[in-house]
């Protein structure tokens, strides 16, 4: 343990996700991180997302300049664990343990590097004449490179990675404020002088150099992310056609609708909400999410991922909500246990959540994960929704228009309060039977509203 | 309330509800959902507003009355604090 680092990379935040731009870094070199940290802010076709650690540590390196564009899995920084207070250290059970150093035979397959293996004593790193003559042609010094290969060998993608991050990444001493301005002014730091202690970069040295003419640069920063509103909906408009098209080519999807009668439900919560201060009324929607993770509780078949070929367990709900952005555009971020949340802590977390999605402060945790997702359409006046499920999720469920209909209770035609669920499940999954009792669930939770207000810790 | 002052009310709360709306000058049939496009969450975190602002609960019996930017001033007028 006690030269191990290892990197913190550009996550996927979400299956519709492939490359993030890094918008700014919310740490330094020599900060120390907890697991679950904010570090980062990268923004994706779909929004801002605010990135966290997903282990303590501290901070070694940035690898990645603010504004860079690069792809899911590309290391943005290094950490090391050496340095860190014991209690950020990962505890070992939480973390895929790596094996005790056996032997391997020659032939076995490159385990997948999930955490690097801690770098042996090595004073002459392991790497083969290629690798050294390909650093050699870089100019890249192998005792700097860390391998990602096996046993720590030292692969031609880390000897690239190097080169890339020195050249991507030139020391500038320079302030969060004088770098955000830079961007906004598209100044091109090399180019700026810096006047400040130990020649750091000022405000006043970005603007003195937004006047000067910007001279080219040999590494041009690549610039697919998106920066007028226009682009960006057609880059969220892009985002969501490739996911839906995947969706709707892999999964065999299957539809079923029933028409609930929420009415006494809905006169219940309404008796709940004038007992309630005006900032903490639970809306209707508050009580479809709870109605359905307590029937994802029932009928976990619905509540969990379609991966490689067999469906896997969710164990625990997390809740997938499709918020509509202002403006255009969907983004699905999820509530995690939700199946530990009352009905008035649900309500809080959506609040929450919709602002935040609003207002492109959501969190890398909320983006992945999502076990099940509810879409609520009913607020623009369709009586009913037949989504597509969000892969590799193999369900998702729709809630109409609440509205009043002629309607048959005990023999008695009468006016009630009704809403149709549907539900659009995978086939590969589950069969319409399971489907059914699924929503038969939810409409059961609808008519015993104490259970929907007790969360089920 | 005078209704210069619902006016002002109601504009002040949409400009926290929907910051990217243009909320100068619009006129009192505007729909709330329709043209400022205000979902059942927005139209709570207004009603949480025009509630603050006026210093009078709205209950949910009295949202069929609010569905335009006039209704709203309306509303106030006849009946906040």
């Amino acid at each position: 343990m006690a030269d191990e680092s290892f990197d913190f990379t550009m996550p996927s935040l979400g299956a519709d996700m492939d490359e993030g731009k890094l918008v700014e870094w919310l740490v330094k070199p020599g900060d120390v991180v907890a697991k679950g940290d904010i570090v980062a802010v990268v923004d994706t076709a779909k929004a801002a997302i605010e990135v966290e650690s997903f282990r303590g540590g501290v901070v070694e390196r940035l690898l990645v300049e603010p504004g860079t564009t690069v792809a899911v899995g590309t290391p943005l920084a290094t950490l090391s664990a050496r340095g860190a207070p014991a209690e950020l250290r990962p505890s070992a059970p939480e973390i895929v343990p790596e094996p005790e150093i056996v032997p391997e035979p020659a032939a076995a397959p490159r385990r997948p590097v999930v955490e690097p293996a801690p770098a042996p004593q090595r004073p002459v790193p392991a790497a083969g004449p290629l690798i050294r003559k390909l650093a050699a042609g870089l100019d890249v010094d192998l005792r700097a490179v860390r391998g990602s290969g096996h046993r720590g060998a030292i692969t031609r993608a880390d000897v690239k990675m190097a080169a890339d991050a020195r050249s991507a990444r030139p020391s500038y001493r320079i302030s969060p404020y004088a770098r955000r301005l830079a961007d906004e002014l598209g100044v091109d730091l090399a180019a700026v002088h810096g006047t400040g202690r130990d020649g750091a970069i000022r405000s006043d040295d970005v603007r003195a150099a937004a006047s000067v003419p910007p001279v080219p640069t040999a590494q041009p920063v690549k610039t697919t992310a998106p920066d007028t509103a226009a682009q960006k909906a057609a880059a969220m408009r892009q985002v969501t056609a490739r996911l839906m098209a995947r969706s709707k080519r892999e999964i065999p999807h299957y539809y079923l609708s029933t028409t609930v009668d929420v009415t006494d439900a809905l006169a219940w919560l309404r008796g709940r909400n004038r007992e309630l201060p005006v900032p903490e009324r639970i809306l209707p929607a508050a009580l479809f999410l709870r109605a359905t993770t307590l029937a994802a509780l029932r009928v976990p078949a619905l509540n969990g991922y379609w991966v490689d070929d067999h469906f896997v367990d969710g164990e625990g709900v997390k809740l997938g909500v499709a918020v509509s952005l202002r403006g255009g555009g969907l983004v699905t971020p999820a509530i995690a246990n939700a199946h530990e949340l009352g009905l008035a802590e649900l309500m809080t977390a959506l609040r929450d959540l919709a602002t935040r999605a609003r207002s492109g402060r959501l969190r890398g945790s909320e983006m992945t994960g999502g076990t099940i997702t509810v879409t609520n359409l009913g607020d623009l006046g369709v009586d009913a929704v037949y989504g597509v499920i969000f892969p590799p999720q193999v369900a998702l469920v729709g809630v109409g228009k609440v509205v009043s209909r002629p309607w048959a209770v005990d023999g008695l035609l009468g006016v009630r309060t009704v809403t149709t669920l549907t539900l659009s499940a995978d086939h590969r999954a589950t069969d319409g039977n399971t489907g059914a009792r699924f929503l038969d669930a939810i409409d059961q939770a609808l008519h015993q509203p104490d259970m929907l207000w007790e969360g089920s810790r | 309330m005078t209704p210069e002052e619902a006016r002002t009310t109601v504009r002040e709360a949409l400009r926290q509800v929907a910051p990217d709306a243009e909320v100068d000058g619009l006129p009192p049939d505007t729909s709330l959902r329709d043209t400022l496009e205000l979902d059942s969450l927005d139209f709570e975190a207004l009603i949480v507003q025009l509630s603050e602002r006026s210093g009078r609960r709205i209950d949910e019996d009295d949202y069929p009355q609010l569905t335009t930017v006039g209704s709203c001033v309306d509303y106030l007028v006849s009946r906040g604090g």
